[in-house]
């Protein structure tokens, strides 16, 4: 990484900053391209920048460049995934981007158009219903189209996915989705970086812990303010619990997907009795509001300490059954080998991140390879597997529960003594804050002007692994989508915001 | 025409349309103990039709009359199955009206009126779920016809009550071609009822449905009745295995004591039978649709076995 003038943020995870031109915008992307890197996210404000966050193998880069009218380069030539995002930019902002597919994503044409622009009016005219959304077609004897969703026969977020197959097998699959836009990102205007933190963790509900904490640090990071070693410890307990929860939930709806509901009645209660831990611990089942900047608003006592390790152990044990039924169970491994393949070099260059990622060897991991503290004191191996198919993103998960457990036990024993929450004082500036969640890392950007947001924007690991799913089903029979969608589970909420 | 016989066959039919939610909810909460879970009850079938027939319809705007009337013609097409197949006495009056080929040919107007209907609304899943129906059904119907005809080789008739009594008056003793036809009813039994490996009934992914998908569009009445045909037909396919393998106990000719003790003893073999068959389902995950071809062939190869097996034994 060696650019003119970056500098380096005050968060916790190595962030620095750089300020670019319209010129130089495609060369920092080819550099990133060049050291192996990868792009995280790409947003705007409304005063007028663009933003791009790569991650280099020192750190995260976050560039910002003036735009005045003019198209800013495409970045989706590189970093596929960059498409959509821009997409986006351009439905918030107006802002143009020089690529090919210029249709709206999260924009349906019904809210009025650019709401993250500083003249938005929310009386205004919404952006023109155009008909139907142009979905590409595929032509052809025989092909033809099977339109699922938003509205599902279970009870699962929204999302509308347009197949092209021949008999059973699918051809291409392209999604639509941004039914589930909130308004979070206006919502943050206006903000004290105190409600932020309740806003934050409502993002995406799965990802609480993930996303208070990204919020937490670049808040932090803005005001310059360091938290305390336990603070960091707990945060990384939490986020540890929130892990775990996800994955057991996963595992068990896996299995369920392929008809084994068996599997979901054992994972479910071992997650019941997790969450419930989680209440009687924390106070709250799925550990909202617990991570606020400044520190985390609970702390353990030694029985509790007690109580988390004893869980633990029995945890451990049980997973490592469950595993042992899945593994020798020929019918569901029959369901899960070989399904919604993504091969190792499909992976890497279409940038599948997070767990998924992990599962098709295109392995990164926050917690290995920019420990922020508590990670740094803690031993950790990141799990991954070659395999890229359902059987591998199964395998992924339970490998990462028993890292989880390992890293868990290791704070318990480990955790230090002080202060778990210390008081923030107004400040401005920008921050970032960088969390590796159970889905990938999440990504929350701040800037903030006397104590009040200005702008947050807050990316989820899904924007990089959606696209990826469309290549995942690829060749395979309609009803296996559903378990290949289980297997990435990403989020809708956080994606459309 | 015999009054004990039109007194069998009334009770008989009551009986199996009034048992037969009791059946689905019974295998419901075998699965859920199995699992570890606490279940909703026997009886939630019951709590579902009530809710079911007090609500309003409500019909697509591209629903033809056809679409009304499949539901009428599926409980009724099984009623009429129901009443075919010997589960309390074996002196039916109906029965003389439809033999062992016409119980196929009575299930196979049912799935194609079901298939018809899915596709009179025009959805994708309609008619994906009418396709994979006609997948499974026209692979199910050869395997259950061996598996009838080893039975009524053994009777020489294709009467259904002709079979079960001469199965009923035999001593009890291992007739090898029955043992393969049992092996080959129980596959079909599963295909046919949308049961694991071949369908999952619990199952809310529209993508891998079967026969939920062709229902999808009915709600109320319509599917009230929908979902009591579906409780039925799973009756009268137990019933018959019954029948078939293990038809002691039930009342022959105009055996009126047989009568009342053929109840408790039918509800007892239906009791085992449904906690086999949600062991079953427990065990098992479900196939790849393009796995059901293999399944039911073999499952007509063991029909097939069955038959051949009794020509080279003569039992």
């Amino acid at each position: 990484m060696h650019f003119e003038g970056i500098h380096r943020t005050a968060s916790s995870a190595p962030v620095w900053t750089l300020d670019a031109r319209v010129e130089s915008w495609l060369d920092i992307a080819g550099s990133c391209l060049e050291h192996g890197g990868r792009l995280v996210s790409i947003w705007g404000s409304a005063s007028g920048f663009v933003h791009a966050a790569y991650v280099f193998p020192e750190g995260m880069l976050v560039a910002r460049c003036a735009v005045s009218g003019e198209k800013i380069p495409d970045l989706s030539k590189m970093f596929s995934c960059a498409s959509r995002m821009q997409r986006a930019v351009s439905d918030m902002l107006g802002f143009g981007f020089d690529q090919a597919d210029d249709r709206p994503w999260i924009s349906h044409g019904l809210w009025p158009r650019h709401p993250l622009k500083k003249d938005f009016d929310p009386e205004g005219q919404c952006m023109s219903f155009e008909g139907d959304y142009p979905f590409v077609a595929v032509e052809g004897e025989g092909v033809h189209e099977i339109a699922v969703g938003p509205v599902h026969a279970g009870i699962i977020e929204p999302g509308h996915f347009r197949f092209q197959v021949v008999g059973e097998k699918v051809l291409r699959l392209e999604e639509r989705l941004g039914f589930k836009h909130k308004g979070i990102e206006k919502a943050f205007e206006g903000l004290s970086f105190i409600e932020g933190a309740r806003l934050a963790a409502r993002i995406s509900g799965d990802s609480t812990v993930a996303y208070s904490w990204a919020y937490a640090m670049a808040v932090e990071s803005v005001c310059d303010v360091k938290v305390s070693e336990r603070a960091s410890f707990l945060r990384g307990l939490l986020l540890e619990r929130e892990r775990i929860a996800n994955h057991l939930a996963d595992l068990g709806a896996l299995g369920n997907d392929a008809g084994f509901s068996f599997g979901l009645a054992q994972f479910s209660i071992l997650r019941e009795d997790m969450l419930r831990a989680n209440r009687d611990l924390f106070g709250h089942r799925l550990l909202m509001d617990l991570v606020v900047p400044g520190g985390v608003l609970k702390d353990i006592d030694s029985a509790a300490k007690d109580r988390i390790a004893g869980e633990c152990a029995i945890l451990r044990k049980k997973v490592e059954d469950l595993r042992e039924i899945y593994v020798d169970h020929t019918g569901l491994q029959d369901r899960f080998i070989a399904t919604g393949k993504v091969a190792p070099e499909l992976a890497a260059k279409l940038g599948l991140t997070g767990l998924a990622g992990r599962a098709s060897r295109n392995a990164s991991d926050l917690r290995e390879e920019h420990p922020y503290p508590p990670y740094d004191k803690l031993e950790f191996a990141m799990a991954t597997h070659h395999g890229g198919d359902v059987a591998a993103r199964v395998s992924v998960r339970f490998d990462e529960v028993f890292e989880s457990l390992r890293l868990i036990e290791q704070m318990v024993a480990k955790m230090p003594e002080g202060e778990t929450v210390i008081e923030v004082p107004p400040c401005s500036g920008s921050g970032f804050g960088w969390v590796e969640g159970f889905r990938g890392e999440v990504l929350i950007a701040l800037e903030i002007e006397q104590g009040l947001i200005s702008r947050a924007h807050a990316h989820d690991p899904s924007w990089q692994n959606w696209p990826v799913l469309e290549f995942a089903v690829i060749g395979n029979i309609v009803p296996d989508f559903p378990l290949i969608n289980k297997s990435f589970n990403l989020s809708y909420s956080g994606h459309d915001l | 025409m015999s009054a004990f016989g039109l007194f069998a066959q009334l009770f008989q039919l009551l009986i199996t349309v009034l048992l037969a939610p009791f059946l689905l909810g019974w295998v419901n909460q075998c699965r859920a103990w199995l699992q570890n879970r606490q279940g909703a009850g026997f009886e939630q079938p019951y709590r579902k039709l009530i809710k079911l027939f007090r609500k309003d319809a409500i019909l697509a705007n591209s629903a033809s009359p056809l679409f009304r009337a499949v539901p009428y013609v599926l409980f009724g097409s099984m009623c009429l199955a129901a009443a075919i197949v010997p589960s309390l006495a074996t002196d039916l009056s109906f029965s003389r009206a439809a033999d062992a080929i016409a119980l196929v040919g009575i299930f196979a107007l049912a799935r194609i009126a079901v298939s018809l209907a899915a596709m009179d609304i025009g959805t994708a899943f309609g008619g994906m779920g009418a396709r994979r129906e006609m997948l499974v059904g026209f692979l199910a119907e050869p395997a259950l016809l061996m598996v009838l005809f080893t039975a009524s080789l053994i009777s020489h008739s294709t009467s259904l009550t002709v079979i079960v009594e001469a199965l009923a008056h035999r001593h009890f003793e291992i007739y090898p071609s029955m043992a393969f036809a049992g092996i080959a009813f129980l596959m079909v039994l599963l295909a046919e009822n949308a049961r694991l490996p071949v369908d999952n009934p619990a199952s809310h992914l529209e993508l891998t449905m079967i026969h939920e998908a062709m229902i999808l569009e009915y709600s109320a009445r319509h599917l009230a009745l929908v979902e009591w045909a579906s409780s039925i037909k799973l009756f009268a396919y137990v019933a018959m295995g019954i029948a078939l393998f293990a038809p002691w106990g039930i009342a022959q000719a105009s055996d009126w004591l047989g009568m009342a003790f053929a109840l408790p003893i039918l509800v007892l073999k239906l009791l085992v039978a449904g906690f086999g068959l949600a062991l079953i389902e427990t065990l098992m995950a479900k196939q790849r649709i393009f796995r059901a071809p293999e399944f039911m062939g073999t499952a007509f190869l063991f029909g097939v076995l069955g038959m051949l097996v009794h020509f080279l034994l003569g039992a």
